[in-house]
């Protein structure tokens, strides 16, 4: 056990050095350069040469990232050139905005899916079940700026009930975190749907009701239990799609978050913001992937063993 | 002689896959028929598409983008179905020139990344090894950055644009595309068939080619509808953060955008454009749950 955890622990190495190594090269890559971007279109090209210089920009790219990467791993992820500050310390107070809207987003999606899948795989192939699929389908393919919209005007527009912009009371965060939650519980609706489905079909359940055991039982103590971590495992993946799409979110209700931080910074080609807001997420997404797998590990020892034998 | 052994077996082979194939395209049509919703949505893509191809020929872009001050913000009437914009445009016109936008970006990003996905993940399930490990490896670290982020960085560097936003959907649909074909893949190469046609002598390629792809092709076809969908909403949100299309093209993320100033008072600019993209997204996952239930036997 204590072997798989640190193996699973070990496991985030590559793939922090794999998405780090992919985003830097790719950013690398951007039209102009620091110079251009930080001191505009006025300075003389000697001026940008020093510019460059003194942030380094004129060594070989392999120099550049290692030196980054042993600033990021401490906290350092550079200086953003438009603005005479810290990366971190523009987008750290940033992120709790976004994190809360995509962290309750998630939350709610699933207390909005999973019932809702429970209820469908269990009435399957009753109006009930076409019903809530149908509709699962539908928010699943609405593009959640137009909903965020559709609900300002209900919501604030119309109604009045809630504001359309800004931040402050908790009011604020009802609207961007529907617009995140309601396709998020659609996917969420389905999934737990044909995860049940699934397990209905596996053997213990036939064992069960073959021993007799009533279908309340069978579908509240067994069922649900062995559903729950692969529906936990894909809620913890959807909320990178989430932590995504809350820059979505933040633009249509003008929340400070990340997204406008990040949308500023491509308009003003400030790479350091936009390569440091990547890392921060996508780190943020891994970390909460590890944490679900080494509980997924504790819970469940059919995963373990296979995770063993791979 | 041997090689002439393997050659007719290896037709007899082809030819009992190419006979199930083609009596189970058959069973899969016929299965898919009874699927009345997506049968409909089928009917509504096609409607969609012709309306795209002969909107083209209809209207030339200039049209599209020209402005008449004179008929500015008319509310959706009989002579403009969905109204006219802030540069008296008529809405309804530009929103049936949007689909040829959408469709595009949908239909093109699919054909890449099937294409690339494929070959991704055919070559990792059947080379194995250090080579799947490793290029396994990069598909899931890709899946590590949010996708919406990831294609924003890609526009950063590429620009604004068809390129830029084709290029951020493929990139963030083929490791998706590549999984699934591995694991199809994997799993039909362990099948009994492909062990006898090896047996027999069938080189590699061709056993990729005439006995795992055919058989994968069901749930790859799937996976790209569901795709298409996805890039649809993707490219349309690009446009709408200002990152993809720009005005004053009528592409319909873009489209919102435009109108966004005038939420308040000409909320049609903002709601049609956006039913046109749910209606198409819509329609392309419809499809793909009707194949899902067509092509498994079990539900058949």
């Amino acid at each position: 056990m204590l072997k798989y955890m640190i193996k699973r622990i070990l496991f985030i190495i590559p793939s922090v050095f794999i998405v780090s190594v992919l985003t830097f090269v790719v950013l690398s890559l951007s039209p102009g350069t620091p110079g251009q971007a930080a001191l505009g279109i006025n300075a003389t090209q000697e001026q940008i040469d020093a510019f460059n210089h003194s942030v380094g920009y004129d060594r070989p790219l392999p120099e550049r990232y290692i030196d980054y990467m042993a600033g990021a791993l401490q906290g350092d992820f550079g200086e953003s050139y438009t603005q005479h500050n810290d990366v971190a310390a523009i987008l750290i107070p940033k992120f709790p905005t976004t994190l809360t809207v995509a962290f309750l987003a998630v939350l709610f999606s699933a207390a909005l899916g999973i019932p809702i899948g429970v209820l469908a795989a269990l009435k399957k192939g009753t109006a009930v079940d076409v019903g809530t699929t149908t509709i699962a389908l539908v928010f699943a393919s609405i593009p959640s700026f137009w909903l965020g919209l559709m609900l300002m005007l209900l919501f604030s527009l119309q109604l009045g009930i809630l504001p359309s912009h800004g931040i402050g009371t908790w009011k604020n965060l009802v609207l961007p975190v529907a617009t995140l939650a309601l396709p998020s519980a659609a996917y969420v609706a389905r999934m737990v749907r044909i995860t049940m489905l699934d397990e209905f079909n596996q053997d213990y359940v036939r064992t069960a009701r073959a021993k007799g055991a009533s279908e309340n039982r069978i579908v509240f103590i067994h069922v649900i239990r062995n559903a729950m971590m692969p529906v936990l495992t894909n809620l913890g993946m959807s909320f990178a799609g989430l932590l995504g799409g809350a820059i979505i979110a933040e633009q249509v209700f003008g929340l400070p978050g990340f997204g406008s931080a990040i949308l500023n910074a491509i308009n003003m080609k400030d790479t350091p913001i936009v390569l440091g807001a990547t890392l921060f997420l996508s780190f943020t997404y891994m970390i909460i992937m590890l944490v679900l797998d080494l509980v997924n590990a504790l819970l469940n020892p059919k995963f373990r063993d296979s995770i063993e034998k791979a | 002689m041997v090689t002439k052994r393997s050659k007719k077996r290896e037709e007899k082979l082809v030819k009992a896959a190419v006979e199930t194939g083609g009596s189970q395209t058959r069973d899969i049509i016929r299965a898919f028929m009874k699927h009345k919703v997506s049968v409909v949505a089928l009917v509504v893509l096609v409607i969609i598409l012709i309306a795209a191809i002969v909107s083209g020929f209809i209207f030339s872009e200039e049209q599209i983008t020209a402005i008449t001050a004179a008929a500015r913000l008319q509310p959706p009437s009989l002579e403009h179905w969905f109204g006219t914009d802030a540069f008296g445009r008529d809405v309804f016109a530009r929103t049936v020139y949007g689909a040829r936008y959408s469709l595009f970006f949908g239909l093109t990003t699919a054909a890449l990344s099937l294409v690339i996905g494929t070959a991704i993940g055919s070559a990792c399930a059947y080379l194995g090894g250090t080579f799947d490990i490793v290029v396994m490896r990069i598909m899931d670290s890709l899946v590590c950055i949010p996708s919406l982020l990831l294609m924003l960085a890609l526009v950063a560097v590429i620009g604004r644009g068809m390129h830029g936003i084709i290029i951020a959907l493929v990139v963030t649909s083929v490791p998706g595309t590549a999984r699934i074909v591995r694991s199809i893949v994997i799993g039909v190469v362990q099948n009994e068939y492909v062990e006898a046609a090896r047996a027999a002598g069938v080189t590699t390629p061709q056993i990729i080619w005439r006995h795992v792809l055919p058989n994968a092709f069901g749930p790859i076809l799937v996976n790209i509808l569901m795709n298409i969908s996805g890039s649809i909403i993707s490219a349309s949100s690009m446009s709408f953060l200002g990152m993809g299309i720009q005005p004053p093209t009528p592409e319909w993320g873009a489209m919102i955008n435009d109108a966004l100033p005038l939420i308040r008072t000409s909320p049609y600019l903002i709601v049609f454009p956006g039913i046109a993209v749910l209606v198409t997204s819509l329609c392309f996952n419809l499809l793909g749950d009707g194949l899902t239930d067509s092509l498994d036997p079990h539900s058949r």
